[in-house]
């Protein structure tokens, strides 16, 4: 258990650009690297993060994003959003951070609770199938705030 | 213990004690493998540990409970690894 205040990080991810995924993949890791238990909630777009087809192909967003600092016009041309997504990936390789379905395994070996909501399941027509093997259950918003009932537990929107 | 040179297996013992880990078999071997990187002077990570060949992350885990890297390395007797991963 950790000495601190925080005993529990409950992460939403609601977006599959890569920079939204790492930061709850790292949080989340980070978390069971310092004894704080840990669970991600995938909702929405998130989902894209945990289906066998889509997890290895995520981008980053080159289109309304202003950090990307390239017109708007320039970062919707064929090619430029995988030629970024390429460049980041090969950045994130120097550093040793896992592409997702390795950092999902680490996530479920260390103890990270994954979950898929139910509403967007049901909504975007996936069948478990779909979904990472690691994935510990789909559950609603009610169960996930059951989760979440106990002193020194944080939630976190992505 | 400040120096890595005063670290030896009875310090190990009590250090790992502190922290309410009693020393086996694996424990040891994980040691070894973590002075190993610490004398090639590569990086530990938690990806580090699941190519290590030596253990997996769950056994890891449950031998090292509450911060595995951070509590292998004290025992270890070196540095707290200042990567996020």
């Amino acid at each position: 258990m950790s000495d601190t205040k925080v005993k529990k990080m409950l992460f939403i991810l609601s977006k599959a650009t890569i920079e939204n995924v790492y930061a709850a993949f790292i949080m989340a890791n980070g978390a069971r690297m310092e004894g704080i238990e840990s669970e991600i909630f995938f909702t929405f777009f998130g989902l894209e993060a945990i289906q066998k087809k889509k997890l290895e192909h995520l981008h980053v967003a080159t289109v309304g994003n202003p950090a990307m600092h390239m017109p708007t016009m320039l970062g919707g041309l064929p090619g430029v959003e995988a030629l970024a997504t390429k460049m980041m990936k090969k950045e994130m390789e120097k550093l040793d951070m896992p592409p997702v379905g390795e950092f999902l395994e680490i996530l479920s070996d260390s103890g990270c609770k994954l979950w898929g909501c139910k509403l967007a399941i049901d909504m975007f027509h996936l069948e478990e199938t779909d979904l990472i093997d690691e994935l510990d259950g789909i559950l609603t918003i009610g169960d996930f705030y059951n989760r979440a009932d106990q002193d020194g537990t944080h939630l976190l929107f992505i | 213990m400040t120096q890595f040179s005063e670290w030896n297996k009875e310090v190990c013992v009590c250090l790992a004690d502190e922290q309410g880990i009693c020393m086996t078999e694996k424990h040891w071997e994980v040691i070894e493998y973590i002075h190993e990187k610490y004398k090639n002077e590569e990086p530990l990570s938690i990806r580090g540990i699941k190519k290590s060949g030596v253990i997996n992350i769950k056994e890891f885990y449950s031998l090292f409970p509450g911060g595995p890297l951070k509590k292998a390395t004290l025992i270890a007797g070196i540095p707290k690894p200042k990567s996020c991963i």
